[in-house]
């Protein structure tokens, strides 16, 4: 300690003047100090980030990357601004069908493709009801907000609350198989999982690994405003779904074939799977449900008639069943 | 697996299907039912047939326009009616004569049609043979490989889902509202599409087919119009 501070302490104690709501003022004069340095050094920050996007990409400039580094991947303007360092968002659009690729690494890419369309007729072995992967995942798991493929391929390795533990990609194709499509795993290095896979990134090719698309999942909404609801679901359920998914939710076949796959009973995805979490399916059915009216629901009907969808029997939990 | 053609011409209530096994009740249910139910429906459907081929009171045949199998007619742009959904064109009768759809030909036919006709000549129409893709080789220019696309993958950079979504695979439509669109005449597609866009055309459930046409092209329509009249399927799955 300075000889002049204890010396004017020793002072202080002697006259009697020392109080200690001296350091609260200290302290309290440092903070507004601070505050007054710090606010609009923080506000002027933030001016210039939410300025960065949209200045450098104009509208009609969507298709080279800000750097030149990343092919057919941009920065998305006006999105809102990002919650952590991490979750910077990009656009994306996937290759085309017809530049699907040829010999044998193309060859798989096709399988692939045909598996997620027709999984009833190529991997019929692993599948326990009557869909299709591309009921959930739309355009051939190619449509943003439908929980595309090519924004799931580069996100994986990742730990998942599901199962506890860190999942390769191929774990998490095998995950749908088990719930969505109440079925049997394919086993690792499968020829179905192999083609999985070699579509996912041949859909992927030129995105950026380990970034979160534009698109990725089924966009979560707001918690709602009135508790979901089955009774008023059963409504917007009537009203906008019936038509195709049947009165009694099991779907319309046509030669033996859903035509419109079942929501509900022995021929849709088992209790275990993601589409039973009310928040899932709402999210799903508001982005594109009616099949072609995407986001004309309100957003509490897509809650309430979600509830009414998973307030109905369907195909047991497989974890549950004791083997 | 129910395909059309295990279906008995008059459709057995399931009850009666399933009682078969129970013995001598339901052997007289059946006979009964056939006896009676059945014959009066064929009535029906054929009392629909000759009003398609004859016509009426006031009424011009149905087969001047529709052709005589109702094939329709692809130089005059008249639709195709045999196979299509018996609960469509039905809806379609009423509408025409409640005014919800507008046709200046077909509104005036359909109101001197009494309820009981319209259901009939529905029934005859639905239970002609539709559309079978022929032998005809698979045309490939870039026009029809477009038609092709849109009708089996959709455009969904657009939010247009695959007609054949709607409109069944192949086309042949989804019982009960889904009209089939396939060996239909070009010129009858497109303009319904453009209908819709315009808005003269209204009368489909829940806007669904509105939706759709209003995102399309004129390039998509003329396309897709093209490729829906003699569609072929081999490339649908590689
Ligand atoms: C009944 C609907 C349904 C079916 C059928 C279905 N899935 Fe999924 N899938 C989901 C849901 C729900 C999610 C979770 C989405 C989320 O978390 O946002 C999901 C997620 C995924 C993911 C991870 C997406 C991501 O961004 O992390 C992949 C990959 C996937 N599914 C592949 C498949 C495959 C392959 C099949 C067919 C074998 C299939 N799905 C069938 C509903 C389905
Ligand atoms: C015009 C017909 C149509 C209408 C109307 C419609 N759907 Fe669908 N729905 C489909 C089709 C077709 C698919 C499968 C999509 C695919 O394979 O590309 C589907 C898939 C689904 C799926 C995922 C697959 C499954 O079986 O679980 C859910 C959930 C769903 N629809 C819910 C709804 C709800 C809720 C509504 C009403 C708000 C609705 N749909 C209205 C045609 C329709
Ligand atoms: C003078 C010609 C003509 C006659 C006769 C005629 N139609 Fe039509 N019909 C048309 C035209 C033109 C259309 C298309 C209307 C439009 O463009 O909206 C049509 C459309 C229809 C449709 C709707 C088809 C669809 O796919 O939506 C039905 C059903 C129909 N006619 C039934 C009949 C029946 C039943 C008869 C006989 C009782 C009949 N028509 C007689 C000209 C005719
Ligand atoms: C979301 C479901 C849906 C999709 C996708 C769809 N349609 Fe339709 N379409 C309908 C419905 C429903 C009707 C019946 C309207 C009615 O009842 O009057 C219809 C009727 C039609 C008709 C009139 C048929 C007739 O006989 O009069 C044409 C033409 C048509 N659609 C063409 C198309 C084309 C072309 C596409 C693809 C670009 C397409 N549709 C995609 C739902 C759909």
């Amino acid at each position: 300690m300075p000889n002049w501070f204890s010396k004017w302490l020793e002072n202080q104690k002697h006259t009697r003047a020392f109080h200690p709501s001296w350091i609260l003022l200290v302290v309290a004069t440092t903070i507004i100090i601070a505050g007054i340095v710090w606010i609009p050094a923080a506000l002027v920050s933030k001016a210039e980030y939410d300025r960065l996007p949209s200045a450098a990409l104009p509208a009609s400039e969507k298709t080279s990357a800000p750097t030149g580094e990343i092919p057919a991947a941009v920065e998305q303007p006006g999105f809102p601004a990002p919650t952590g360092p991490k979750t910077i968002r990009v656009d994306f659009s996937p290759p085309d069908v017809g530049d699907l690729p040829s010999g044998e690494f193309g060859e798989a890419v096709r399988l692939g493709r045909n598996i997620f369309n027709d999984t009833q007729t190529y991997a019929r072995a692993y599948v326990g009801n009557g869909l299709n992967c591309v009921n959930c995942h739309l355009d051939e798991g190619r449509k943003a907000n439908s929980a595309p493929l090519w924004a799931a391929y580069v996100m994986f390795p990742a730990y998942r609350e599901k199962n506890s533990r860190v999942n390769s990609y191929e774990d998490r194709l095998t995950g749908c198989f088990r719930f969505s499509m109440n079925g049997k795993v394919p086993p690792p290095g499968s020829k179905e999982l192999i083609a999985l896979m070699s579509y996912s990134y041949w859909l992927s090719k030129g995105a950026p690994v380990g970034v979160e698309l534009a698109g990725r999942g089924y966009p979560k909404l707001a918690e709602p405003q009135q508790p979901p609801d089955a009774a008023r679901g059963k409504k917007v359920f009537e009203a906008n779904c019936a038509i195709c998914h049947g009165a009694d939710g099991q779907g319309t076949q046509v030669s033996g074939r859903y035509a419109f796959p079942p929501l509900w009973g022995k021929d849709s995805f088992n209790a275990g799977a993601g589409m039973t979490q009310v928040h899932n399916a709402a999210a799903f059915i508001r982005a594109n449900m009616p099949l072609g009216q995407g986001n004309t629901l309100t957003e509490q009907e897509a809650w309430d008639v979600a509830k009414y969808m998973n307030s109905h029997g369907r195909p047991v939990d497989p974890r549950l069943v004791k083997s | 697996m129910r395909t059309k053609a295990f279906n008995p011409p008059c459709l057995l209530p399931h009850s009666a299907l399933k009682g078969l096994k129970g013995g001598l009740p339901a052997w007289i249910a059946l006979i009964a039912w056939v006896g009676l139910g059945s014959g009066a429906v064929h009535a029906d459907r054929l009392a629909g047939a000759a009003l398609a081929q004859q016509g009426g009171p006031g009424m011009t045949a149905c087969v001047a326009c529709h052709g005589a199998r109702g094939e329709g007619q692809a130089a005059a742009g008249f639709p195709r009616l045999a196979g299509q959904p018996k609960a469509y064109l039905l809806k379609q009768l009423q509408e025409f004569a409640n005014g919800t759809r507008k046709n200046p030909q077909m509104e005036p036919i359909a109101r001197a049609l009494s309820a009981q006709q319209r259901g009939d000549v529905a029934d005859h129409y639905a239970s002609l043979p539709g559309w079978k893709a022929g032998a005809k080789a698979a045309a490939s220019s870039p026009q029809s490989l477009a038609g092709s696309s849109l009708a089996t993958r959709g455009n969904w950079n657009k939010e247009i889902p695959a007609c054949f979504a709607c409109h069944g695979p192949d086309g042949a439509g989804i019982l009960p509202h889904f009209p089939a669109l396939s060996g239909q005449p070009s010129a009858y597609t497109r303009a319904q599409l453009k209908a819709w866009q315009a808005g003269t055309r209204s009368n489909d459930p829940q806007g669904l087919m509105k939706a759709v046409a209003d995102r399309m092209t004129d390039a998509e329509i003329d396309a897709v119009s093209l490729y829906l009249e003699h569609p072929s399927f081999s490339g649908r799955r590689e």
